[in-house]
């Protein structure tokens, strides 16, 4: 089952798509491993992911620690800390 | 409690919002409006700033932030309005109220709402110059700080 991936602010525009549906190997446990195997794909990719202590995730709509697993997630969100108010 | 929570383009009415709340039949009414600062960047001054919203995560969001607002303080009402796009110079961002029967409740939950807004709320704020370059906000250490007072007052107990 695919994983519908969104991605925001200078996350969005590094990788050139505000999202997709992604089918990782079975290997990726977690946010943070999800993150390594995105950034594998090099390019924007790599550029928006190359230091993912700059990066905050939600899963399915609910903020997440990168050690978040990933199992049943059905939508999955990459950003940058938040900054509204 | 009497709560409401908007994430919208359009602009919003102060006056008209801060009467709801008034007409709760408590004490009184407490608000913060942020607006657009206008920059003195080297770049040519700020021309807009755009906020960019998560559909669907953003008002849900504001809305579990309000209703911890509503859970630590006796309030009767709360209004939480947050824009996004594109924003000139004066234009009004965001604003947070809240009606209680004592100022103190009021203004405390008021301060709690932007605090955490800032921190909480998946919003990102991008500043756009008048040269026609832009830049990603990143999170102040002092938002982040006052954010997290609140969990720390919280965990003791405390308003």
């Amino acid at each position: 089952m695919g994983i519908d991936m969104l991605y925001f602010a200078w996350v969005r525009e590094a990788i050139g798509r505000d999202g997709e549906t992604i089918e990782p190997p079975a290997g990726v446990g977690d946010v943070a491993a999800l993150i390594a195997w995105l950034a594998a794909r090099g390019g924007g990719y790599a550029t928006a992911f190359a230091d993912p202590a700059r990066l905050r995730c939600a899963i399915d709509q609910r903020f997440a620690a990168l050690a978040a697993p990933i199992a049943g997630a059905t939508e999955i969100a990459l950003f940058p800390p938040v900054t509204g108010g | 409690m009497s709560v409401r929570v908007l994430v919208q383009q359009a602009d919003f009415d102060v006056g008209g919002e801060l009467a709801r709340l008034e007409a709760l039949g408590g004490g009184g009414v407490a608000s913060f409006t942020g607006v657009v600062r206008g920059g003195d960047d080297e770049r040519g001054g700020l021309d807009a700033l755009h906020l960019e919203a998560y559909p669907g995560m953003t008002q849900r969001a504001l809305e579990d932030l309000a209703g911890q607002a509503g859970a630590r303080w006796p309030l009767l009402g709360l209004t939480l309005i947050h824009r996004y796009g594109t924003l000139s110079v004066g234009e009004r961002i965001v604003l947070v109220a809240a009606a209680a029967r004592h100022r103190a409740a009021a203004l405390a939950a008021c301060s709690f709402l932007i605090d955490s807004t800032k921190t909480r709320a998946p919003f990102w704020k991008q500043e756009r110059f008048a040269d026609g370059s832009s830049r990603w906000i990143e999170p102040t250490v002092v938002d982040v700080a006052a954010a997290s007072l609140w969990d720390a007052s919280a965990e003791h107990g405390r308003p």
